[in-house]
Parts: structure tokens; sequence; C-alpha cells
């Protein structure tokens, strides 16, 4: 008991500061926690067909209203007996991230090659159905976590390879080569990403020849992977910069030229200094696509509100039940991804290669 | 008989800037010769070699390797690489390949040769420099002499007419300087043509043909190194000889 | 001996592949060429598509009436101004939320880092739980909750909160007393600025006096006290220097003094809390970077704890914090134009929204708003560069 005693005296009591914050802090958890407590689980309501369930007075979350809508809240309102062709993509990618993410698995290239070009070319069919022989599912209907992911992984997938060229681009010797690229990431990590979709919706159509016509979920993917670009060229520039020049002296010693030296000795070892980086910057755009709101399409949270809006499940406790639910899921995602991103950071930094 | 010096420098300068770093070098290096370059630092030597294979670009003066003039033509440039080895200080292998697939990257990708000839080619250096056993290794995984071993076989790969060596050993534990010489040594005997920049006297009494001395830009003596070191000529070399070999 | 450059002969260029020159000047002339193609190619194409739709274009609508209200204008404004007013009064609110935001987000995040590293375990883990917590939400999810599930719900003005006294909270925001100018306003202000720089100087010359004689100057007393005196004397001889305008309860809702629009307060609390934990991480970071062999050197010397804090750890901290620092600011800035997911009047809602809605001129409209961010973004960069450039721990 002693132990306990001594650690609580050390670490909470030590002097009569710490003591009063102890208790400020004390005082404070005890009027916050247990009124959520309260809410969240034990008034709250569990079962219910409908909003009548969750009416009443002293009814705390209204949880029926999440599980009745989960299916809007992770597909849209893409049809529900076609459902199986989005799940199966997404366990494709599935299948091709979790060996990319340990560490030990080899044959990492050809890991990414096909998560970076062949699985998202199966998932655009699948999902779209833009094959004969598919029935075809237009944009329109595609939302929640669905769009949520689309957007956010079509931003760090198309990013990557025009960030290397513009990360590439900005080191370059050329003044004209790096000239256009400084200009191109300043500009686009100088503006608002609304502004972005804005310029994406509104603008783009403008300077589209006569027949082409992209829908609007395309427009903001375009928009989206322009401005992703440019804080993945910052990545990798950092990257760039970690590695030793004695490496681009030893290779061009040994005759490589300077494709054969970046591709082979270069950015293979940049990329695993980056791997943070790009994680961080993926949990970035994952909660950036909540922005794609503002130009009407519905991802995770946006169709979280329009479930909140619709009559049917219209009930005092809804908007917050809806809004902590949503708060939840993406927090999830992003802690987890940002606790995968320390550990990278971690393991690197021991020095070790591989 | 005499064939033409297969390294040939004449009258260089070269400026970083304002600082004049070599002033009018001019060395003639014979097919097969062993030159040390020695001297304090900053007096240029590092640069010297480093212009031999056009890692630096000399301002003003001509340098041919094997016939080949260096100039800015990329095509002549990567020619000469080809023909020069060089081995760096800071070792310099490539951390994310193995140490064989460091010994077979520039063979395949420069020489255009077929994996299983490059994979025997480096097994064959690398036994020679005494570590076919860590052909699978990392090199965070070696100690600095086998690193700086497997760096010479790397260079030796390519089949080089010329091996630089620019302070291989400066960057090296002093119990693993000898393992280092040793394999330099061997290449010494077998006919290797080798430029040095080192501090270490000893291999270049064993090895060296010639003994350049080099401060401040200028080569101010060079000679046999019996000749070097009991019977200097000029004031600057006694000096510089009398603060290394003392201790 | 004169300058390498000038002794080299100038070498002809060959025409040849091989001259790293020429390679140089084919690769830019074709990436130059190949840009100037794109953008030939898409300003015809869009010259053509806004003739074929008769959109108007050019800057000329920037005097058109605006013929629509704006809750919050800090800059005299009414539905008969222009657009180009309409303009300047987003741009001032934009600039409002965003200075407001910054100076609260800093506070809050220096807090929450040092908080951070307290040895108050509970207190550590509560600042730790904070970071985590409202990084890992996204913005956007965060105003709703802010605006929806606090504000909102709210009651309303006649059964407000009072926070202080005069100060009430409802559901159409806080209403507190308005300052108003008096005549004796510009002298007041004057003598505050005056006993300011009179305090700068004091402190300079304290400062080189204990360096030549080692005497300390009672600055620090003789600075407040002119700071209070001075403009002090001006109130008792010039009259109040301001009005306090009280706001009243009318027949609805209160009348006179200043509102904050609960738009404005939820749009700020959420960029404030949200930036303010971007600026622990970077402040605990910023701290924790300096080894504790400096503070055990600082010690070793004789200076006290406060002393090396001050003189050693604090300023090598703020080297590291500073640039991120910057830009999570900018990040804030830039998170600003999220108002337009709640309705505050901010430069994003009312430009590119209400007017390009209007007017239609989709691309002089976003050209104008991007412009306006790029030169915020670029002027901090740019004030952060030379700062960085002063600072720099000069090394071999």
């Amino acid at each position: 008991m002693t132990g306990a005693m001594k650690w609580l005296r050390r670490n909470l009591f030590s002097n009569w500061w710490n003591t009063g914050l102890t208790l400020l802090v004390l005082f404070v958890l005890w009027r916050a926690l247990p009124p959520f407590v309260d809410w969240a689980f034990i008034s709250a309501v569990w079962h219910g067909e409908d909003r009548t369930a969750c009416l009443g007075p002293d009814k705390g979350a209204c949880w029926p209203f999440i599980f009745a809508n989960l299916d809007q809240f992770i597909y849209g309102r893409y049809p529900a007996d076609l459902r199986w062709r989005v799940d199966i993509a997404f366990l494709l990618g599935l299948a091709g991230l979790v060996p990319m993410l340990i560490p030990r698995v080899p044959a990492k290239v050809w890991n990414l090659g096909y998560l970076v070009v062949a699985w998202p070319m199966i998932a655009i069919v699948l999902i779209s159905g833009d094959r004969p022989g598919l029935i075809g599912v237009d944009t329109d209907l595609w939302g929640g976590l669905l769009v949520t992911l689309i957007v956010a992984i079509t931003g760090i997938v198309a990013s990557f390879p025009l960030g290397i060229l513009l990360a590439l681009g900005r080191r370059s010797e050329m003044p004209v080569i790096r000239t256009l690229s400084t200009i191109f990431i300043e500009f686009w990590r100088g503006v608002p990403l609304i502004t972005v979709l804005f310029m994406a919706s509104v603008m783009l159509p403008i300077f589209l020849p006569r027949g082409l016509h992209l829908d609007n979920l395309l427009r903001c993917l375009v928009g989206v992977a322009l401005f992703s670009s440019a804080y993945m060229a910052e990545v990798v520039r950092g990257g760039l910069q970690a590695v030793p020049r004695g490496q681009v002296e030893a290779a061009r010693a040994l005759g490589l030229s300077y494709w054969q030296t970046m591709g082979l000795v270069v950015l293979p070892q940049a990329l695993r200094h980056v791997i943070p980086g790009i994680v961080n910057t993926f949990i970035g755009l994952f909660k950036d696509t909540t922005l794609v709101l503002i130009i009407g399409l519905f991802d995770f949270l946006g169709q979280v509100r329009v479930q909140l809006s619709d009559m049917h499940w219209s009930t005092p406790q809804g908007a917050a039940t809806g809004y902590v639910f949503a708060a939840f899921v993406y927090w999830v995602f992003c802690f987890g991804m940002s606790r995968y991103s320390a550990f990278m950071e971690r393991r690197l930094n021991k020095g070790r290669v591989r | 008989m005499t064939k033409s010096p297969i390294i040939e420098i004449a009258h260089v300068d070269k400026w970083y800037g304002d600082f004049h770093v070599l002033k009018d070098v001019s060395l003639s290096v014979a097919e097969g010769e062993r030159i040390v370059i020695a001297g304090p630092s900053g007096s240029g030597k590092s640069t010297l070699i480093r212009c031999i294979n056009r890692l630096e670009a000399h301002d003003k003066g001509r340098i041919a390797v094997d016939g080949i003039e260096l100039t800015e033509d990329l095509k002549r440039i990567d020619e000469v690489r080809r023909e020069v080895g060089m081995v760096f200080q800071q070792f310099n292998l490539f951390p994310h390949m193995t140490v064989l697939e460091n010994c077979t990257l520039a063979p395949i990708w420069v020489r255009k040769q077929p994996q299983e000839e490059a994979e025997a080619t480096a097994m064959r250096f690398l036994e020679r420099v005494r570590i076919p056993e860590q052909a699978l290794k990392y090199p965070g995984q070696l100690s600095g002499g086998q690193q700086q071993r497997v760096a010479i076989a790397r260079a030796l790969c390519m089949n080089p007419k010329i091996m630089l060596f620019d302070e291989p050993t400066s960057a090296l534990d002093p119990e693993m300087i000898k393992e280092v010489l040793d394999v330099m040594v061997g290449l010494a005997n077998d006919g290797m043509t080798m430029i040095c920049v080192t501090h270490e006297m000893g291999f270049a009494r064993e090895v060296a043909n010639r003994v350049v001395f080099m401060d401040q830009g200028e080569i101010v003596e060079e000679a046999p190194p019996a000749e070097f070191f009991t019977a200097p000529k000029s004031e600057r070399t006694k000096a510089f000889l009398a603060q290394i070999l003392r201790g | 001996m004169a300058g390498g450059k000038q002794a080299t002969a100038k070498r002809a260029m060959r025409w040849s592949w091989n001259d790293p020159h020429l390679r140089s000047l084919i690769w830019q002339v074709a990436a130059l060429a190949a840009v100037v193609a794109a953008l030939w190619y898409f300003a015809a194409t869009a010259h053509e598509n806004l003739s074929r739709q008769h959109i108007a274009t050019g800057f000329g609508f920037l005097q058109n009436t605006a013929g629509f209200g704006i809750v919050q204008a800090l800059v005299p404004y009414s539905e008969e101004a222009s657009y180009g007013r309409a303009f300047l009064v987003g741009l001032c609110n934009t600039l409002l939320v965003a200075a407001l935001g910054t100076i609260l987000a800093v506070a809050l995040g220096f807090a929450v880092g040092i908080a951070r590293l307290s040895s108050n375990w509970l207190v550590a883990k509560l600042a730790a739980v904070y970071v985590e917590t409202l990084r890992n939400i996204p913005l956007l999810l965060q105003l709703f909750f802010w605006y929806f599930a606090i504000l909102q719900p709210l009651p309303g003005p006649r059964e407000s909160l009072t926070l202080l006294p005069g100060v009430f909270l409802s559901n159409r925001g806080i209403v507190m007393p308005g300052v108003g100018l008096t005549g004796t306003s510009p002298a007041f202000l004057a003598a505050l600025f005056l006993a300011i720089v009179a305090s700068f100087l004091v402190t300079r010359y304290a400062k080189a006096r204990r360096m030549t004689t080692g005497e300390r100057f009672p600055a620090s007393v003789v600075n407040t006290v002119s700071i209070i005196v001075l403009p002090g004397l001006v109130w008792l001889i010039g009259g109040a220097p301001f009005t306090i305008d009280h706001a009243a309860m009318g027949k609805f809702d209160f009348t006179g003094g200043w509102r904050l629009l609960p738009e404005f307060l939820a749009l700020l609390l959420g960029l404030a809390l949200y930036t303010a934990a971007f600026i622990a991480e970077i402040v605990r970071a910023g701290i924790q970077s300096v080894g504790r062999g400096q503070t055990e050197a600082a010690h070793a010397l004789g200076l006290s704890n406060g002393q090396a804090l001050r003189l050693v750890v604090i300023p090598q901290a703020l080297r590291v914090i500073i640039p991120p620092l910057t830009s999570q600011i900018l990040n804030l800035t830039k998170n600003s134009s999220l108002a337009v997911a709640i309705g505050y009047p901010d430069l994003v809602s009312v430009f590119a929204g209400t007017v390009l809605n209007q007017t239609g001129q989709a691309i002089e409209v976003i050209a104008i708003t991007m412009g306006v961010y790029l030169v915020i973004s670029l002027a901090t960069s740019l004030a952060m560069n030379l700062y960085n450039a002063r600072v720099a721990i000069v090394e071999r």
C-alpha cells in the first residue's frame, strides 16, 4: 500500500501548487465525466425501431438512430443489392495495405505497385460499374464512409507521383524548373482547401472543352489531388534532404546516370524517411474530406447530417448522438493512424535499415 | 617504348568563389603506378583527386584519363567514371541494399551485365577483400573496416583501370585500419594504378612509387618514398613531416 | 587574386546532347513551352465557354450594388454598398477571427504544452488527452459541435445567462457593454503610446547602465508608474476617454452595446481550441529539444532556475518552436474559411459564396479570394524566413 501512497505523493501532491491543481482537475472531472457517461450509456436508449423509442424525458443518447442508419453512413445511397461490390473493393484494398504496413513483409515494391496502380483501377471499375456487364452506379448515389475513403485515398495516391516530381523539381539546378515547381507548391499550400474545392466545383467546368463533362465527385478529386500534391512535395523534399550527399557522389562515381541515381539510390532511402510524413498527410486529408460537404458531396459527416434532418428520426438527442458517434469514428481512424506513424518513426530512428 | 601516362593533369587551376584551391597543378601518372598524395588539411588533395572522376570540375588546364579528355561533355564523363573507381572516407555504401546488391548495382545498370554474371563477379571480389560471408548482410550490420572493404569491392566490380582512395582509413577506429590497408596493399601488388590521399605514411613507404606533397593548393614536392622521407628538399615538406612523424 | 570565374575561358556551347548546358537549356525550354501551351489552351477554352454562356468578365462588377445584408460589418456597410465594399467587410471579418483566434490559440497552446511536461501526473495526462482528442477530430465537426450542440440550444435573450455584470449569453450571442470614443480619446491613446515608447527607452537605458556599471536601475517600477500616470493625467484633465454603452433589454432582444454573434463565437472557439492542440505539441517538442545538459550547465554556472529558463532554455526552445508555430497560425487563418459552413460572414462566405452566386463571375471572384490568402501566406512565410535567418544558430 505504501508504494501507491508514495506514487500519489510524488505525482499528485508533491507541493501546495500541485495539490491545488490536482484537486481542481479532480473537481472538473467529477462535474464533467459522470453526466457524459450517464448520457452516453446509462440513460441512453439502446433498442428501438423508430424515433418514438427516443422520445420522452430524461432519455440519453439515441443509439437506435445510429444502428438504423449505419448502412447509409457507410455507403450513402448506394443500391443495397450492389453493395457487395464496394465490400470486395474495400477488402482487396485491405489485402494490399496490411502487408505494406508490416515492416517485415518483403516485396515492398510489388506491394506498392499493386496498391498505387492496380488496385485503384480495379476499385474504380467495381464501385462505379463502368464496364459492360456491370450495372453502373452514378456518383450522386455514393456517400458516407465510401466517399470519405475515396477522396482521401485518391488524394494520397494521385499526389504521390506528382509530389515526387515536384520535390525533385524544387531541388533541381535548372532555374526554370525550380521556379515553376516552387510556384506550384507555394500556391497550393497558401490557399485554403475550401477555395480549392470551390475552384474545382465552380471554376473548373469553365476551363473544360464543351464535350467534356466531369461530375462533381471527379472535379473534387482533381482539386484534392492538386492540393495534396503540394504538401506531399514538401514531405518528399524533407526526405530527400535527409539522404547524405555522399550517396549521390558514390552513385555518380560508379557511373550511374541522374535518373538511375535518383531511382535506385536516393528515392528508396528518402521514401523510408517520409513514411511518417505521408501518414500524417493522410490523416490531415482524412479530416479534410469533411469539407466536401460544402460543395454538395456527402462524406461520412455529411451523411450523418443528412440522416439527422430526416424527419423519420427527428429526436431531441439525435443531433448530439450523431455528432458524438461521428467524432468517435473519426477519432478512432485518426488516432490509430497517428499511433502507426509514431511507431514507424521510432523504428526508423533506431537506425534499422529494413 | 614508353606508354603515354594513364592520367595527365596539366596546369590545372580551380577556384571556389574567390578561394584558389588548386594552383597550377600538374601531375602525370603512368599505368600501374601507385601515388600517395599527402599534405595538411585544406591543401586541396581531395579536391584534386575528385577532379579526376569529375566529382568536381576544374576551371583551367587539362585533365585526361586513359586518353579521354575531361570536359563538360557528359558522355566522356560517363566513360571516365566507368574506368575510375573511387573509395570514400565515409564509405558511402547504400544502406537499403545488401552487400551483394551494393556490388552488383552498377555492373547491372551501367555495364548492362546479366545478374548472374554480376553476382559471380561480386562474390569474386568479396572474396578478394576477405568478406564473402557477409554478402547478404546490410551495411548497417557491418563494422567500419568491413564496410570500407565492401566499398573497395564495390568499386572493383566495375573493373576500373584506376582506383582513387580519398582518405579511406580516416573514419576508421585504429584497430580496423590494418585490414583495409592490407587489402589496398594486395591491390597494389596486383598491379592496379592507385592514387591515394592518406595520412598513413607506413602504407606510403611500403607501396607507393611516388609520394606527392601538396600544400595550399600546389604540389610542393614529389619523390619516391625513400627519398621523400629521408631527404625532403623543401622547408614546408620538412615541417609537415616533422609534424606527422612525431609520436 | 581575381575570381576564378573570370579566368575560365567561356566554352562555346556544342550542339551535342552530351553538353550539360544544352541539355539543361532544352529541358527548361520544353518545360516552359509546355506550361505556356497549357495556359493558352485553358484560356482559350474559358474564353469560348464564357462568351457562349454570356457571362461577363472583368472586374467591373466590384462597383455594382451588392443588394444583400451582412450580419457583422466592421466597416460601414449597407445593402446599397458595392460588391467591393462587401469584399472588404468579409476580409475584415476574416482578419478579426484570425487575429483573435491566434491570440487565444497561442496562449492556450503554450499553457497546454507546458502542462504536458508538468510533474503533476493528473495535469500531464489531462493535457495529453486534450491534445490527442482535439487533434484527431475534424475541425468542421468541432465547429458543428460548438455551433449546433452548444450555442444554438442556449436559452433565448429573455433568459440570458449572466457571465459577468453587464455581459449576457444567449442563443443570439454574447452582448457586452460597448465602448465608444470621446474627445479625449486621441489624447489618451497618444499618452499611452508615448508612455509605452518611453518605457522601451528606459528599459534600454537600464540595460546599458547595468552593462557598464553593474548597477541596477528600477526600470520596471518606473515603467509601470509612467504607464499609469501619464494617461491618467490626460484622463483627469480631459475627462473620461471612453463612454460605456450598456446593453438594455428591449422587446425581444438586447439593444445597444456590442454583440458577438454565435457564429463568430463558435468559429473562434473551434479554431482556437483545435489549433491550440497542435501548438501544444509544438511547444512540448520545443522545450524537450533543449537537452537537459543545457539546464545543468546553467545551474553549474550559478544561474537560478528562473535565469536558466529565461536566458538559456527558452531562447533555444523558441528557435525550434517558432517555424512550426507560424505554420499553425497560417493554418488557423486558412481554416477560418470554414466559416461558410456555419454562416459566419467571412471572406469566403461573403465573396466566394454570395457574391459569386449573384454575379456568376467565378474566375474573378475565386482568383481574388485565393489571392488574398496567398498574400497572407507569403507575407507570413517571408517574415518567418527573415526571423529564422536572424536567429539561426551559427554552425560550421
